[in-house]
């Protein structure tokens, strides 16, 4: 406790009042601190199950106890900000001199403090951005004269704690980011389509410079364009649990905005049940809980040549099954009655998890894994459950890249060949890879598609040379692929599987052989179309991809489908 | 140094040792956590006081054959420059000095994996006491593909 009175001495001053201690004193005392939190855990779970009114009372008073201990402690390790930042306005200086520009640096909240490892971590982003913000962001001096703005630029460092978590803003008052300029080149690149940039507001798509491979930068300079992006900054704080934003307002300034957790050490986590095993999730990427039960579960999720997804309002989820991924999964488990998902968030990935069980959360302490395991990418670390066993804590951005989720976007988006390549179509971010015939593949644009549909081959009506379908309320109109898109039309099977897509404000069902996947990412257009319909050809997983367009690939098979008369009308047969 | 103290301990039937100074205490067998995706020699991970410690079953590690289900390890945590590591061993021998004019080059009866990891054998009385390579022992290959064979060649 007199180590506790020493750090909560605030009121003395700094030089008299603080004491050296050695780091490896401060990880010591955080070590036992974790096991206090961890026996605190065990001993508060023990004392509830006896019902023992003293035991509970103790109990809930070594609980409180501990809680504000633990704060103590971490305190202890915490540094302010200020130890990064007073190396800035250097940087400032030199630059704003390399680059002909005049800055004022302002820094609020210099006392703010990190833990030291965390502090460590955010040094390099934190010098990107300003160095960004010098180079981009603020215009030189005639530029602003030109504005109406004062010649010198104002660059603002802000630190402050909120939510129990760290904030970290660079404000500068220079051009702004052109939302048009962001949304072209970012189509250019192909990093996304142009639907999706229709459903995106303002910030969304400011925020499109954080994606991979992208770079508005004209010409390189020894400043920025060397290819260390705004996606690096990104992953390298989401690497420690943070977050980042920009929001900008043309004219008048950018602001990015940066959010770190308060320590590494301790994190609040989900305990999930596998295969028997308990992992633990840390609760920063977990976005939604959900249950399936009765026939929900197997009615609920899609499960078409091994890529399941799951609908969660009205958008389709990636759905991984964490026995199979870390390859524990027993034989016999292949249906169950009731499902539980996971829904995480990794990077700008959503996908769920499903797991065999839900526990509870609690704050874990983080052990680091030895390096034996270094290889296995999926494990953030290990930690001591409240009855002392040992459980992983799983990486969830790790995870989503072995389920071949978030990684083939990113490395696909960074092999993106050069902008000098324009005719390419714009593809989407995401999209469902769907087989037409034994050897043909199509990927059509994920947001195109509404449901996933197995329709009985006996329920396909006839009118005229189409082929309709009741669909809820509605007639669906059907369209096969196979017979689209210039290859044989298939036997009927017992059953149809049906992409169900909207095109001109109308629902269209897709008749494919089978769903094969869904993957994330730009898909670089490559070669001639082989036929109308299709915008190019792309390699998925080892396999060459045609990507549909929708709208020609029903031209081709109904000439009158967008021609309004040719309605069917409503009531069906 | 013309004698050494190593801490026995036997493996598959053979006797083997380690320095008495790289060895922080043998256990009995303790629960292990599981690591699915790691190499076949990890066998898991245990809990040491609150410390996080990863278990390499050293039968595995050294390419001899499961024990039987019902026969549980003992764990001999050792030093390493990687932090202590639980060595699963089959039973626990006795702390012996052995002098340095009994030491030998690692017998031929030893093959493959076993042989790189063992530095070479003391000629007791009754036995042949092999020296281990701790660092060699506790450094695992990676899994090679989707094989999770860590006693695969490296």
């Amino acid at each position: 406790m007199s180590l506790a009175l020493e750090v909560q001495g605030e009121r003395r001053s700094v030089a008299d009042g603080s004491i050296r201690v050695d780091v490896d004193r401060l990880d010591s005392l955080m070590r036992l601190m974790g096991e206090l939190v961890l026996t605190r855990n065990q001993s508060v779970a023990h004392a509830a199950a006896t019902g023992d009114a003293t035991l509970v009372r103790g109990a809930a008073r070594l609980n409180l106890i501990t809680t504000e201990l633990q704060e103590v402690v971490l305190r202890m390790r915490m540094q302010p900000i200020d130890i990064v930042w007073n190396k800035l306005p250097r940087v400032v200086r030199d630059l704003g001199a390399a680059c002909g520009k005049s800055v004022r640096l302002e820094m609020e909240g210099r006392e703010t403090e990190l833990d030291k490892t965390i502090l460590e971590a955010v040094k390099d982003p934190l010098t990107h951005l300003v160095r960004n913000a010098l180079d981009h962001g603020i215009e030189p001096p005639q530029a602003r004269l030109a504005a109406g703005k004062g010649e010198q630029g104002l660059l603002l460092l802000r630190a402050f704690h909120e939510d129990g978590q760290v904030n970290l803003q660079v404000r500068d008052d220079g051009a702004g980011i052109d939302p048009a300029v962001v949304a072209a080149k970012a189509l250019e690149q192909g990093l996304v389509s142009a639907e999706g940039l229709a459903r995106m507001n303002e910030r969304e798509i400011v925020n499109l410079i954080f994606l991979p491979g992208f770079s508005t930068a004209a010409t390189v300079t020894n400043v920025s364009g060397r290819g260390v992006g705004m996606d690096v900054v990104k992953s390298n704080l989401e690497r420690i649990g943070g977050a980042i934003d920009v929001g900008s307002v043309i004219g008048a300034g950018t602001t990015f905005h940066v959010r770190i957790p308060l320590t590494l050490a301790i994190i609040p986590a989900l305990t999930v049940l596998c295969a028997g095993d308990r992992y633990a999730i840390p609760t920063i990427n977990l976005a939604q809980l959900i249950r399936l039960e009765g026939g929900q579960g197997l009615a609920g999720i899609e499960r078409i040549s091994g890529t399941p997804v799951y609908r969660l309002r009205g958008k389709l989820l990636p759905l991984v099954y964490l026995d199979r991924e870390l390859g524990v999964a027993a034989p016999d488990r292949e249906e169950r009655d009731t499902v539980l998902i996971v829904v995480l968030q990794a990077e700008d990935r959503r996908f769920g998890l499903v797991v065999d069980g839900v526990l509870d959360t609690q704050e874990i302490v983080v052990k680091p894994l030895s390096s034996q395991l270094e290889h296995v990418p999926v494990y953030a670390g290990a930690t001591i459950l409240g009855d002392g066993s040992v459980a992983l804590i799983l990486d969830v951005l790790a995870l989503a890249q072995r389920a071949h989720l978030a990684g083939t976007g990113r490395e696909q988006a960074r092999a993106a060949p050069d902008p000098a390549d324009g005719d390419r179509p714009p593809t989407g971010a995401a999209l469902l890879v769907a087989q037409v015939d034994r050897d043909r593949q199509v990927a059509i644009p994920l947001e195109r598609v509404i449901r996933l549909e197995e329709i009985p081959a006996g329920s396909v009506e006839h009118v005229g040379s189409r082929e309709l379908v009741q669909y809820g309320e509605e007639i669906l109109p059907l369209v096969r692929l196979s017979g689209g898109v210039g290859a044989a039309a298939r036997a009927d099977g017992d059953a149809l599987t049906v992409v169900v897509c909207s095109t001109g404000g109308r629902a269209v069902g897709l008749v494919v052989e089978a769903i094969v996947d869904i993957v994330e990412g730009g898909l670089p257009g490559r070669g001639a179309p082989g036929a109308a319909g299709l915008l190019g050809t792309a390699v998925v997983q080892q396999r060459i991809t045609e990507l549909l367009d929708v709208e020609q690939a029903v031209r081709e098979v109904d000439p009158q489908f967008f021609d309004p008369p040719a309605v069917p009308a409503r009531g069906g047969p | 140094m013309s004698a050494a103290q190593l801490t026995t301990f036997s493996v598959a039937d053979h006797l083997f040792g380690v320095e008495v100074t790289v060895v922080q205490e043998v256990i009995r067998y303790q629960p292990m956590t599981r690591v699915p995706l790691a190499p076949a020699a990890l066998a898991g991970l245990i809990n040491l006081r609150g410390q996080v410690i990863t278990a390499v079953d050293l039968r595995r590690r050294l390419g001899f054959p499961d024990r039987a289900a019902d026969e549980l390890p003992m764990d001999v945590i050792v030093r390493t420059g990687d932090g202590l590591v639980s060595l699963l061993v089959d039973r626990i021998g006795d702390v012996v000095e052995v002098a340095e004019e009994a030491f030998e080059e690692p017998p031929e009866t030893l093959q493959g994996i076993a042989r790189e990891l063992i530095r070479g054998a003391y000629k007791l009385d009754h036995a042949l006491l092999l020296s281990l390579d701790v660092q060699g022992a506790v450094h695992l290959p990676p899994p090679g593909g989707s094989g999770t064979s860590g006693t695969a060649p490296m």
